[in-house]
Parts: C-alpha cells; sequence; structure tokens
C-alpha cells in the first residue's frame, strides 16, 4: 500500500508537468489552425479585430478545425453529466454501448487464444502448421475487414452487439495466444523433472505447474488484449453507420463537422481505455498477493 | 539396486559425449551411498538414470528389482534436486503437499504427513511461509520434506547443499544423518566435496571425466553414529586420502 502510494507521489509532478506543456501547445495549435478561417470571417464582416481579440475568438468557434481544450472539456462535462446517462445525448450511454461489446468480445478472444495456445503447447504440428497463419492474420488492416464481416453477418441476420465484439475477438486473440504459449512453456526443466518423478499426469502437470506458472504472462497479455478489444468495437461502429457507441459519435461527429463532438468522444474513448486497463491491473495484483508474490 | 554394464551417450552437435561408460555397481538396501568425482563424471546423470529422467543407452539397471520406469510409476524414490525448485506460488506446507495431491492421498493423511515432515526437517511453524520468506537452507529442507512426504524407500540427492554455505551445510549435514538413522532410507548422494562424501556415506563412489565411469568403491568403515568431529579421526582422514587418491587416478585434477 505504502509503495503505491509512493509511486504515485513520485509520478504525480512529472506527469501534471507533461500535462500542462501538452494543454499550452493545444493552444497554440487551435489559434494557428483557426486563425486563417476567423480572419476570412472577419474581413467578410468588415471587422478589424486585435491581436488578442482574434486569439479569443479562435479559441470560441462553434465549428472549429481545431477545437480549444476548454470547449472540449465543457463539450465532455455536458455529454456526461448534463444530460441523463440512458439519453441518446450522454456519452455515458455510448459509452456503455462500446463497452459491452468490448467486454464481449474481450472475454471470446482470450477465451479463444487460450485454446489456440494450450493446442499449440500439447499438439508441436500446430505450431508448424497454424502459428504462421494466426500471424498472417494480424497483418490485415482490421478497418479492412471489418466492414465485409459486419456487412457478411448482417446478410445472415447476425446484427447487433456480436458482429461488433467478433472484431474485438480478432484483434485479442493473438496478443493472448502469443503469450500463454510463452507462459505455458515458462515452467524450469526442474520444475517439470520434479513432476515426472511424481509420474504425474499431464493433466496435473498443467493445472499445477503450466497453469499457474502462466499466470503472470496471462495478466500482460490480457493488458494488450483489452486495449485491443476497445479498438476493435470502435472500429466496428464505424463502416456501419451505428447509432449507437463511441465510434457512432466520431461518425456522426465528422458527417456533421461537429469537431468539438468528435474531440469528445474521443477523449472518452481514452478515459475507457484507462479504466479498463486500471481493471485489470488491480485484478492482476491482487491475483499476485493471493498467489505468495514477493511484494 | 544394481547397474551392470550401464552406458549413456549423448549425442550433441559436437558429436556423441560419453557422459556413463560400463558403470557397474551394487546397492544394498538402507545404504547411503555418495558419489563423488569432478564436473562431467556423469554422476548427476548416473542418479537422473536411476530416477527414469534420463535413458540409458547400453546395459541394464533395476531399481528395488524393476526397470527405472517401473520405479518411477511406482512411485519408488523421493528426488531432490541441486535448487530446492519449489513453488512459487505454494507456502511451504502446500509444496511439502505437491507429491501428496498428485497420488492422491487423502486430505487428513496430506495434513498428518506434511506436520510430520516438516517437523522431520525442523521447519515447524513455516507452514504458511512462502518459499522468498525463508533462507535458502530452509528452502532445501523444506525440498527434502517434500521427498520424504510420501515415504518411499528410495532418496535420490542431487548436490542438495552445493549452493549453501559451509556452517549451513555442516548443520544440514548432521540433520541428514539423523534423519537417514530414523528412517532406514536408502540414500544416494551426489556431491563434489570430499568432507561431505566421507561423512555421510557408508559406500562412497568415487568417478572419473571423460569418459563418465567408476573408478573406486569405498566401503566406510566409520560407525552408523558419527558426531561432527569424527572429521578429526585418524580413520575418516584415512578414507579422505583413499578418495583424493582415486579421484587423481581417474585424472579427475587433470581437468
Amino acid at each position: 500500500m505504502s509503495a503505491g502510494t509512493s509511486k504515485f507521489g513520485n509520478a504525480f509532478l512529472p506527469v501534471t508537468s507533461i500535462l500542462l506543456v501538452l494543454l499550452l501547445l493545444w493552444y497554440v495549435f487551435a489559434y494557428v489552425m483557426n486563425a486563417p478561417f476567423q480572419r476570412e470571417l472577419d474581413k467578410r464582416a468588415g471587422e478589424n479585430p486585435s491581436f488578442s481579440e482574434l486569439v479569443i475568438k479562435t479559441w470560441s468557434q462553434p465549428k472549429p478545425t481545431m477545437p480549444a481544450p476548454h470547449q472540449v472539456a465543457q463539450r465532455l462535462w455536458k455529454t456526461v453529466f448534463g444530460v441523463k446517462p440512458w439519453s441518446k445525448r450522454s456519452l455515458v450511454y455510448h459509452s456503455g454501448v462500446t463497452l459491452s461489446s468490448t467486454l464481449l468480445g474481450f472475454l471470446m478472444g482470450t477465451g479463444l487464444g487460450l485454446i489456440i495456445a494450450i493446442g499449440i503447447v500439447y499438439i508441436p504440428v500446430l505450431e508448424k502448421s497454424f502459428l504462421p497463419w494466426i500471424i498472417a492474420s494480424q497483418t490485415i488492416p482490421i478497418l479492412a475487414i471489418a466492414p465485409m464481416i459486419i456487412v457478411v453477418l448482417a446478410s445472415i441476420n447476425i446484427t447487433g452487439i456480436l458482429p461488433k465484439a467478433l472484431i474485438s475477438t480478432y484483434l485479442s486473440f493473438f496478443p493472448v495466444a502469443v503469450g500463454m504459449v510463452k507462459g505455458l512453456r515458462s515452467p524450469e526443466a526442474m520444475h517439470l523433472d520434479l513432476m515426472r518423478t511424481y509420474s504425474a499426469s499431464n493433466a496435473q502437470i498443467f493445472w499445477k505447474l503450466r497453469i499457474p506458472a502462466s499466470v503472470p504472462f496471462f495478466f500482460t497479455s490480457i493488458k494488450v488484449a483489452i486495449a485491443a478489444s476497445l479498438v476493435g468495437a470502435i472500429v466496428g461502429e464505424l463502416p456501419t453507420g451505428a447509432v449507437a457507441g463511441i465510434g457512432s459519435r466520431l461518425l456522426a461527429g465528422s458527417y456533421y463537422s461537429q469537431t468539438i463532438d468528435i474531440w469528445a468522444a474521443l477523449i472518452a474513448g481514452s478515459v475507457l481505455a484507462m479504466l479498463l486497463i486500471a481493471a485489470v491491473s488491480m485484478l492482476q495484483s491482487f491475483t499476485a498477493r493471493m498467489m505468495g508474490a514477493q511484494p | 539396486m544394481s547397474a551392470k554394464d550401464l552406458s549413456l551417450t549423448f549425442t550433441t552437435n559436437d558429436g556423441p559425449v560419453h557422459a556413463l561408460s560400463q558403470v557397474d555397481l551394487e546397492i544394498g538396501r538402507g545404504e547411503f551411498v555418495s558419489f563423488i568425482g569432478p564436473s562431467g563424471c556423469g554422476k548427476t546423470t548416473f542418479l537422473r538414470v536411476i530416477a527414469d529422467l534420463e535413458k540409458p543407452t547400453g546395459g541394464t539397471i533395476t531399481v528395488n528389482g524393476m526397470t527405472p520406469e517401473q520405479a518411477r510409476l511406482k512411485r519408488a524414490y523421493g528426488y531432490v534436486f541441486q535448487a530446492a525448485a519449489l513453488y512459487p506460488w505454494r507456502t511451504i506446507e502446500k509444496n511439502v503437499a505437491l507429491p501428496l495431491e498428485i497420488m492422491g492421498f487423502d486430505k487428513s493423511q496430506q495434513k498428518e504427513r506434511v506436520e510430520r515432515t516438516l517437523a522431520l526437517v525442523n521447519l515447524t511453524g513455516f507452514e504458511q511461509k512462502y518459499p522468498w520468506q525463508l533462507s535458502g537452507g530452509m528452502q532445501q529442507r523444506a525440498s527434502i520434506a517434500r521427498a520424504l512426504s510420501f515415504d518411499a524407500d528410495l532418496l535420490l540427492m542431487d548436490e542438495p547443499f552445493g549452493a549453501l554455505d559451509e556452517i549451513v551445510r555442516d548443520h544440514l549435514n548432521e540433520q541428514l544423518l539423523h534423519l537417514w538413522e530414523s528412517t532406514n532410507k536408502t540414500i544416494c548422494f551426489v556431491t563434489h566435496s570430499i568432507p561431505e562424501a566421507v561423512y555421510l556415506s557408508t559406500k562412497i563412489v568415487v568417478m572419473s571425466p571423460r569418459p563418465g565411469r567408476v573408478t573406486d568403491v569405498i566401503d566406510s568403515p566409520l560407525p552408523k553414529e558419527r558426531p561432527l568431529d569424527i572429521r578429526e579421526s585418524k580413520e575418516f582422514l584415512d578414507i579422505a586420502q583413499r578418495v583424493r587418491d582415486g579421484l587423481r587416478a581417474g585424472h579427475a585434477y587433470e581437468v
């Protein structure tokens, strides 16, 4: 516990400094990118604002090329706390929609990854025949394949959460499969020899040695997998004109040039990702404590 | 246990390595046998052959009248490795219970045996600790308890105290002798310490490398009761000298 707080304390200053620098840069960029359009507007209206007036105007356009941080913050506040969470205008609602397909896809991907890893570890021929295909599968750009998955599944009447979740599955099984192959093979020769001297069965070696030894690898893998699942879910919402979800907010924002909405949705997505990773990390440290890890 | 004309050749990229060559050896029930020799003389390999962790490429070997594989399947021996090899996610109690779980002892039996063997190695009170909370010597004692817990007649020990300092090692040697006296097990013990081999054994097998072979088998006249200061006695030093001669005869010192 004390290690946790001191780690946080040490990180606080550097992280805030970087954040402040980023915010400052963001304001500068907002001015630079919005200024040409603002000058055009002022010229048409016959106004001749001073520099400081121009700066303020570039930070408060209704549809800026680059919204200023406070505009995004206001929109976030309004769409998160200003409306009922189940309203279609609430980012909480949309995050929830994306979250549900993320989690479904993540669970299916983790399950699939585990099955593939166990297969590869116990059936040597699979490593030669199957692994190259698994690696090849990840070289296909997800943006290219996502619309096809959704269209093909829709044509056989599978719609809703499942097609999106399948895209998450497609992205998340890979890190789990690769990580768990390594994890299940991680026991030292001596630990395996020990099992042999007891003439333990394969199932006993699996449950009492390979699985516990692979736990650290498992958590590293699912951290990558859950972030990939979120990306998959959002990408899955983009090509179909989905009516709900963070992806649909991004798409709607770009249709109507609502740049502030796009940025608000982006930030909601990042927060969601951080929460998911934090949840996995907590589960990881809890499991490590249960397994007697050295603090 | 008996080995006849036993040999084992590993095939490596640099050609065959004769780890064991024409080893003949008889070990009686209840004996404490030490295998001594420099690195590469095949003493560990021989132990692994007894344990069916390696297959010999020639000759025959029987353990309790069975092949090593049958003996392994019957769980006829306990094996203590160079390192404690405790599972880090199990408490000491659970580590000692591991072979019992695998061999299907019921819960009450497990509890009773774990308690008894931990007491035997003086680790009562450390049941709930994890391996990293124990010193190296205590970890190795826990691994000995683990090898004893299922009461095999034969105990195979592969340089179990090699990584420990001399003070701890002396202490554990003494405890090991007590254990051997009180349990009447057959112990095969690999070491490269001459005093350790002479102090512990009723029979010392001197081995030499390239190819790994037995150069001398010494039956120790020392009494079963051995206080630590027996190591100053004339008999002790004589045996130690003979072991040293055996090692020299095998060109072991030229390595």
